[in-house]
């Protein structure tokens, strides 16, 4: 019997969710258990970065590595990872594009660390604790992985070959790339495995969409009764989907909430957050600065709304004027 | 030599434009810089890249060089994009693997500094030579062309530009707002310098308008949209009902004695509000078409539908219809002379001139009008008291050469204003002065119009008047309006008495010029006027082809540069319809149809309407045609879907990169 193919799957700033996607496989997964061999699945099974190391470079078969880049550790794993790996699979929207853990690019290191150790109302640390990579104490030492002051996308930091996108990825995604790994019909190295067009065109609510859309005001999905089957953007509401990587199945839209955007741009648009606010811009009624200001006034935060799960990866990337250590500069 | 077919080799040319670029950046060090940079075969400079010599040097470097990309750094791509794309093509190339960096207006022009100037022009350099190599080879496209011209505004220019586009042979279409064409000439008294009669020189051609078997004339009609492209316009003009039947009225004017009123009730237009008119009317007796109209703002029959109605039973012809509805008249052509005409300024905006405040201040207008032998008072210059004036100021550059108000000069007021000078004296032996800052009689017989009225024993006074007051100071001024003026020339403030004050008002833009300009989407200088595509060699085309601009809506000039302006705009026009054919450049954007999602953001965005969404098939489509290449769409397709020749993606952004990233 030849040798099963070796697969690791793990995490880096990560909420977990990705994990729990792949036991969205449900009974899937078994057969998935029964064709490959797993080296690495932390959330899952008991293996130590020394296992990993022990490896010959380039015996791993595919990797998936989810969450985003954001401390020396996720470093020094994605590139333990990536040298032992064949495929490397940015698993989902952190990996993929930096996602939630990328809005940190808004600010600095130093207010971040302010804002979670000292300001925030339920921290209690009248000392001043801060975390530091290096500590001795009663003659032990012990070590914290450091922040890095920007957050990246998995490709920024080593080569990727696929990108499986989602906020978390779908079980049907999933299970293509991986029915599409075993049986050597993956696309082109660089591709992301999902379709290239943008989810309007499978939406449910299409149809509804009018053609002069002419927005006199933004309204925010938690403040009103959304009709369950008219487009979002007709009723005032930002919805993602125009700028948005279809293939996801639209389950936000199901569940009467517009798209934010989890899939990322299409091959075709460099950075989904620059072409979403760029279409909608486009379609603001007033012509007047006051009045256009009042319609923007329904978006209070455009980078959380357009960026939510790109900053990182986008042409943006981070907030102008915050340090970037040289080496995290790509 | 074999090179790779995509291997870009790419010839850099700086030009030194005489002095015009290379008095300010080193030139020489630009094509060295250039020479640096990856995929660059060969760098030069040369005096002027535009002659003979500098075109037959890309084409000989092509050949010898193989190259297959072109840079040139010179003027602008307005003037000579094409120049150079025709020399790239004769050199073997596609034309469209050529990219132009502006170092004139962009560089040399804008900045003082050599050194900076120097390094921009390299950073720009480097822009466009990254850019080149992602140029593909684009075909242009041939269009036919309808035959048929639009002609907007029945003005002097508008009647010119119609009658020699319809002498030669073309169908021509004239839409003019008011209920007659004639214009601002039509209200003029005599023409300077030569003072013939302006009804004399413009009713023959207004009847020859009506009478013309090429020319459609609508009259109180309004364009109301334009949609297609260069050579296939789709003009859709609205005609208001004047509730008179034009086939079947002969201009009797029964009808206006007729009328319920006995007296004129409205101020008339025609003549600048000085006499009174009455609802049902004809704006002046050589009026073309000669058929009444009925002004329904002021109509009882139209306003309240009970009135007498004795105008309908003086008629005999029953041309006149209470129940005529506006029409909409769809119509082609191939191409559009905007000659719209201009609006004299509102004197009522420098109030210390008192317009409409004392009696005996007049616009210039009114003036005209008032020594017009048929205007309201049949040529009698009189006061408000009826008496004739023994002394008259008249006041230039009202309205015009005033940080307040204008800055431009008008070009016309020196000239009138010294005709207006010449009849009213001539009417009513007064004194008259004239208030001046210059006086400008650049043209063809006005320096000596100009000597002939200083013969004449007109005063010429300069400087600008302060204001005109009616508060005197002598018993001298009782009774009469004062002007208070530094004498420039004498170095002293002057007041001098007078009866009756003349306002030499200025040319603006009409009021609606911007939704003109929206409908036949053209451009517009910052004063409003209509912008041509290049102040000196193209000064009747706009930047939209096919629409051509002819007299005072592009600037304010005199009847001789009105009608010079008017052949040439019909002589562009004819040259365009006339050839049948036109190309058309391929910057259009596309849709790449596997990739639109059918989300219809373009759809509504798209000014030229050549963006459709197939329902069947849930896509959106261009259509090249109608497609100007504005970009719009590209921006706004949030999928990145649309793309647009010459500003692909990675031609942006290998500019972008090449002005950002220092070598």
């Amino acid at each position: 019997m030849p040798e099963k193919p070796k697969i690791a799957f793990y995490w880096c700033a990560s909420c977990g969710g990705c994990e729990e996607s792949a036991v969205d496989l449900a009974e899937g997964i078994l057969g998935l258990l029964d064709a490959v061999e797993f080296v690495l699945w932390p959330v899952a099974m008991d293996f130590k970065k020394k296992d990993v190391e022990s490896l010959a470079d380039g015996s791993i078969t595919a990797t998936f590595l989810n969450g985003a880049i954001r401390t020396s550790e996720h470093e020094e794993m994605a590139r333990l990872l990536r040298r032992k790996s064949r495929i490397l699979i940015a698993y989902g929207s952190c990996a993929h594009q930096g996602g939630i853990p990328g809005l940190a690019n808004q600010f600095s290191r130093e207010e971040i660390l302010r804002g979670v150790y000292d300001d925030s109302p339920s921290t209690n640390n009248a000392e001043g604790v801060r975390p530091r990579s290096d500590h001795r104490e009663g003659g032990f030492r012990v070590t914290l992985p450091d922040l890095h002051n920007v957050v990246r996308s998995l490709d920024q930091l080593v080569p990727v070959d696929y990108s499986l996108p989602g906020c978390p990825p779908t079980p049907k995604l999933l299970g293509e790339a991986v029915r599409a790994l075993l049986a050597g019909t993956l696309p082109p190295r660089g591709s992301v495995l999902a379709p290239d067009v943008a989810l309007c065109e499978s939406c449910p609510r299409k149809d509804s969409k009018p053609t002069d859309l002419s927005y006199q005001e933004f309204r925010r999905p938690h403040r009103v009764a959304l009709d369950p089957a008219t487009c979002f953007l007709a009723q005032g509401i930002v919805c993602m989907g125009p700028a948005t990587r279809g293939g996801c199945e639209a389950p936000c839209i199901g569940g009467n909430m517009p798209c934010t955007g989890c899939f990322g741009p299409t091959s075709r648009a460099r950075d989904q957050g620059a072409k979403a606010l760029s279409a909608i811009a486009s379609s603001v009624e007033p012509t007047d600065d006051a009045a256009i200001d009042r319609v923007l006034d329904g978006i209070p935060d455009p980078i959380g709304t357009f960026y939510r799960y790109g900053l990182a990866r986008s042409i943006l990337r981070r907030k102008a004027g915050l340090p970037v250590d040289p080496r995290e500069a790509r | 030599m074999e090179h790779r077919a995509d291997e870009p080799r790419i010839g850099v040319y700086v030009c030194h434009c005489g002095s015009n670029i290379a008095g300010k950046v080193r030139v020489a060090a630009v094509a060295e810089a250039a020479a640096l940079l990856p995929g660059v075969v060969v760098s030069r400079d040369s005096k002027y890249m535009c002659s003979d010599p500098g075109q037959e040097m890309i084409q000989q470097d092509i050949r010898e060089h193989a190259l297959n990309r072109i840079v040139v750094a010179s003027c602008s791509p307005l003037l000579h994009e094409e120049t150079f794309r025709k020399a790239t093509e004769r050199g073997g190339l596609n034309p469209y693997f050529f990219q132009m960096v502006n170092l004139r207006e962009h560089d040399s022009w804008v900045h003082e500094d050599a050194d900076a100037a120097t390094e921009k022009a390299v950073d720009l350099v480097r822009a466009a030579v990254r850019r080149v190599r992602f140029h593909r080879a684009l075909e242009k496209t041939e269009v036919p062309v309808h035959p048929d011209v639009l002609v907007v505004g029945g003005g002097i220019a508008g009647i010119h530009a119609a009658l020699t586009l319809a002498d030669a042979g073309k169908r021509v279409y004239l839409v003019e707002r008011e209920p007659t064409i004639g214009g601002h000439m039509a209200r003029f008294d005599k023409t300077f310098p030569t003072l013939d009669c302006a009804a004399c020189i413009l009713t023959p051609k207004m009847s020859s308008v009506k009478a013309h078997p090429n020319i459609t004339l609508w009259t109180y009609s309004d364009v109301t949209s334009v949609s297609g492209y260069v050579g296939n316009f789709k003009v859709v003009v609205r005609r208001r009902p004047r509730y008179v039947r034009e086939d079947l009225c002969v201009g009797c004017l029964e009808c206006i004695d007729a009328c319920v009123y006995k007296e004129g009730r409205v101020p008339d237009e025609f003549n600048a509000g000085l006499g009174k008119r009455k609802p049902i009317y004809i704006p002046f007796p050589q009026a073309t078409p000669q058929v009444v109209v009925v002004d329904p703002a002021s109509c009882i029959r139209v306003k309240t539908g009970k009135c007498k109605s004795t105008c309908v039973e003086a008629c005999d012809r029953d041309a006149i219809v209470f129940d005529q509805k506006e029409e909409i008249r769809e119509i082609e052509v191939g191409a559009i002379v905007v000659a719209t005409g201009f609006e004299t300024f509102d004197a009522a905006r420098i109030p210390q001139y008192g317009l409409g405040v004392y009696d005996d201040v007049y616009t210039s207008l009114q003036v005209e009008r008032m020594v017009n032998s048929s205007g309201p008072t049949l040529g009698e210059v009189r006061l408000k008291n009826g008496s004739t004036p023994r002394s008259i100021g008249i006041i230039h550059c009202v309205g015009s050469r005033d940080q307040k108000t204008n800055r431009w000069c008008s070009r016309v007021c020196c000239m009138y204003s010294l005709k207006l000078a010449h009849l009213l004296k001539e009417h009513t032996g007064a004194q008259v002065y004239n208030f001046y800052i210059d006086i400008r009689a650049a043209g063809k017989g006005y320096e000596e119009f100009f000597d002939r009225l200083r013969e004449e024993g007109v005063n010429f006074i300069r400087g600008r008047v302060a204001e005109i007051t009616d508060w005197t100071m002598t018993p001298e001024e009782e009774g009469r309006l004062v002007i208070r003026v530094e004498d420039t020339l004498a170095g002293f403030v002057r007041r001098i008495p007078v009866d009756m004050v003349v306002l030499a008002v200025g040319l603006e833009p009409a009021h609606d010029a911007q939704e003109v300009r929206r409908v036949l989407n053209i451009g517009c200088s910052n004063e409003g006027f209509f912008m041509e595509r290049h102040p000196k060699l193209a000064p009747v085309e706009t930047f939209t082809e096919g629409i051509f601009l002819a007299g005072c809506c592009q600037g304010p000039k005199d009847i001789p540069d009105t009608v010079a302006q008017a052949g040439a705009a019909a002589a562009a026009a004819l040259a365009l319809v006339d050839a049948g054919r036109v190309e058309l450049e391929p910057n259009t954007a596309c849709v790449v149809d596997e990739a639109c999602s059918g989300c219809k953001t373009c759809v509504a965005l798209c000014p030229y309407t050549a963006i459709s969404h197939d329902r069947e098939r849930g896509k959106a489509a261009v259509n090249g045609a109608l497609c100007k290449g504005c970009g719009t769409c590209v921006a706004a397709c949030p999928s990145g879907a649309i793309r647009q020749n010459l500003f692909e993606d990675d031609q942006i952004f290998g500019e972008i990169e090449g002005v950002l990233v220092h070598a």
